[in-house]
């Protein structure tokens, strides 16, 4: 069992089935695959679950160019090969011209680190495969140096994915896996207050309520998220707008002010607004 | 009891594994959970689930299999703890008049059993009242320590209440994949079917070229560029726009704007029913503006993908019969211009928005299945994965369709550069 239980930070509410996936991932010195809309904090977990348990964090973001390789380390035979024409002296070491990767650096890590992989799904849909051996084994082979890489403690790793692909079986059987649901009302408050813990409580019951009705508008193209609330919220402290205005009774502010921080693209603006003046007009 | 868990899960289509099964007994050995049946719940999830779509099954396994399961904790725990704690808790909670109605129940034993009837006749959460089980009433069971207010310790109420019927409420099932079909999941289907190709301006550096020809070059840099991958599938989109498809507008505009945010190389035509001599890309402009079909076959190569999207649903002379069009005289019959589309797509399948139960009613559904050779799918997330799988597949095994014999000799008759 071990020593240290994750249970949320002062700036992270976590669920208690969150809490459970990632405890359980500790224990089992497993990967835990993190999915969720996007907003709901997928990222951020990583980076409270290392201040919480006080864990260096590494962070490894993937592009849609990343490869596996790049995560452990790259041999840079460019710079070498210019050496060589230059007759420099470190050429001679290929050790030079490795450079490490965040999987590397993680596995040499002094105590117990903390790993993001974050956003795995944008990468090629060969690259969750490439890293079975060194998830499983916690170890690699570097070639050039004829060397094994072995993790001094297996990192805490959370992957997170945004569902862009799908990620292959043999992969998923070695994580663990959480679905971040979005939050409801209640957790909702808590997640706001973590946060703005002055804020009016009427202004806060007024936001809340417009933003859940604004996510519930059907066909949204992306719907808002807690850290589009978050957000929002905050542009309503700064322009210390008074709770009455959110009101949607008021017929000429049917639309909640500031809404360039909810509603993402004007497709979106513009079926509010169409929606809002049928429901109008139906009055 | 787990192993038979197992095994409904699988049997209901949750893909797990053994390994995955191994890790779950891990964890419970490594006792991370405790002993509560939503711990244990939360802990199973995240062990043999990898994907929320599998989430729904998984909680209607979960409450099947382990109906009464939050009793069987209690037991658990009421064995554990020692008699004397209960009771004492029991003499701080109940009041005389109470105690006498737990023995007029039947003493322990009795109660559970009671309590496992009362939990299958409760269908709702419960506050107050004198029967049901819940917090606040005055039935034996919502005071005298079955509600885990009363044993478990560290936790508050509210949470425990909601945490017996977590797997009850069913909060996943929009993400079954046989019910939802947004955008978004429209996007990841058809995102399947991309295939890399490196096209266009050499922009990228070679690596592994360059050593060569630097190697080659006797050691002199020599660099060699590549050009960058780009989504190579090209598709071609067949929509229909009859009457009768009004009630999947909807959805095929999803599928539609899917479809154009994920393919570069996308060309859509709408047609009316079925496929005749003409087919259009502007429903304002499809009195002036059309585009003949026998030229779309010649503008585009057997490299494209051709998705049809139709309910098929009209009268069998709309295909078979020269004239059967319902808005125009046409020469030939439906029938031969698919045909020729078969033979000129080898990679093609039919979107069908209706529900597959109902395709046996009408015979023109029958008739066009038979000759596309049966790739005619239903238009839901398991429907669009199977045609993806479909357009996949490499060319030499593509089914060729019942009528291709047919399909040559039309095709035959046609202007040189068709088919």
């Amino acid at each position: 069992m071990s020593e240290q239980r994750f249970t949320g930070t002062e700036h992270y509410v976590a669920t208690d089935e969150l809490m459970m996936a990632v405890n359980a991932a500790i224990t089992l010195a497993r990967p835990l695959l993190i999915k969720g809309e996007p907003g709901t904090g997928k990222t951020q977990l990583a980076q409270e679950i290392a201040r919480s348990l006080a864990r260096p964090l590494y962070e490894w973001h993937i592009k849609s160019t990343s490869k596996a390789q790049q995560g452990l380390y790259e041999y840079d035979a460019v710079s070498r090969l210019r050496d060589s024409q230059l007759g420099d002296e470190r050429v001679h070491d290929i050790g030079n011209y490795i450079l490490k990767g965040r999987l590397w650096e993680a596995f040499e890590s002094a105590v117990q680190p903390v790993l993001l992989i974050d956003e795995i799904d944008k990468a090629d849909i060969e690259f969750p495969n490439d890293l079975l051996r060194e998830l499983d084994r916690m170890e690699f082979y570097v070639y050039e140096t004829r060397s094994l890489i072995k993790a001094r403690h297996r990192p805490i790793i959370i992957i997170t994915s945004n569902n862009e692909k799908e990620l292959p079986d043999a992969f998923l059987r070695r994580c663990f896996f959480h679905y971040i649901r979005f939050p409801d009302e209640a957790t909702m408050r808590a997640i706001v207050a973590v946060h703005y813990p002055d804020l009016k409580k009427e202004l806060l019951a007024e936001a809340l309520a417009a933003f859940f009705e604004v996510r519930a508008t059907p066909g949204l193209k992306k719907k808002p998220s807690t850290s589009e609330l978050l957000d929002w919220i905050k542009l309503l402290l700064a322009e210390d707008i008074a709770p009455e205005a959110l009101r949607s009774g008021d017929p000429r502010k049917v639309i909640p002010i500031l809404h360039g921080a909810l509603l993402k693209n004007e497709q979106d603006v513009h079926l509010f607004e169409q929606l809002v003046f049928m429901h109008r007009r139906a009055r | 009891m787990l192993v038979r868990f197992f095994f409904e899960l699988r049997a209901l289509g949750v893909p797990v594994s053994i390994t995955e099964f191994l890790t779950l007994l891990q964890a419970l050995n490594a006792r991370i959970a405790q002993v509560s049946a939503q711990d244990f719940y939360y802990l199973a999830r995240a062990c043999l689930v990898k994907d929320e779509r599998h989430y729904d099954r998984f909680d209607r396994v979960f409450a099947h299999v382990f109906q009464g399961a939050e009793l069987l904790f209690a037991q658990l725990l009421a064995a554990q703890v020692p008699p004397h704690w209960l009771n004492g808790l029991a003499e701080r909670v109940f009041s005389e008049e109470e105690k006498r109605r737990v023995e007029a129940l039947g003493g322990w034993d009795k109660l559970l059993d009671t309590l496992r009837a009362r939990r299958t006749e409760q269908q709702e959460r419960h506050q107050g009242g004198n029967k049901w089980i819940g917090t606040g009433g005055t039935s034996p069971f919502g005071a005298h320590g079955f509600n885990p207010q009363g044993i478990r310790i560290g936790q508050d109420g509210s949470r425990q209440h909601r945490a017996v019927k977590v797997w009850e409420r069913r909060e996943y099932r929009n993400f079954d994949d046989s019910v939802e079909l947004g955008t978004r999941n429209l996007k990841l289907a058809l995102r399947k079917l991309r295939k890399f190709a490196r096209q266009g301006a050499a922009e990228e550096l070679d690596l592994d070229g360059t050593i060569e020809a630097t190697a080659r070059n006797a050691g002199l840099l020599d660099l060699k560029l590549v050009p960058e991958r780009h989504n190579a599938v090209r598709v071609l989109l067949f929509l229909d726009v009859g009457g009768s498809m009004d009630e999947h507008v909807r959805v095929c505009e999803e599928l539609f704007s899917a479809a154009r945010g994920e393919f570069k190389h996308l060309e859509h035509f709408y047609f009316h029913n079925f496929i005749y001599e003409n087919l259009w890309k502007d429903n304002r402009r499809r009195h002036e503006a059309l585009t003949p079909t026998e030229r779309v076959l010649r503008t585009y190569g057997r490299d494209y993908c051709l998705i049809l999207v139709g309910d098929a649903t009209m009268s069998p002379y709309e295909i078979t019969q020269p004239g059967g069009s319902i808005e125009h005289w046409n020469k030939e019959p439906g029938a031969v211009w698919l045909q020729r589309l078969c033979a000129q797509f080898p990679r093609l399948v039919w979107l069908n928005p209706q529900d597959p139960q109902r395709w046996g009613y009408s015979p023109s559904v029958r008739i066009t299945r038979d000759s596309i050779g049966e790739r005619m799918f239903p238009l839901n997330m398991a429907g669009l994965d199977l045609a993806i799988g479909e357009l996949r597949r490499p060319l030499s095994s593509v089914r060729t369709s019942a009528g291709s014999a047919v399909a040559t000799s039309v095709t035959q008759g046609l202007p040189p550069g068709v088919g």
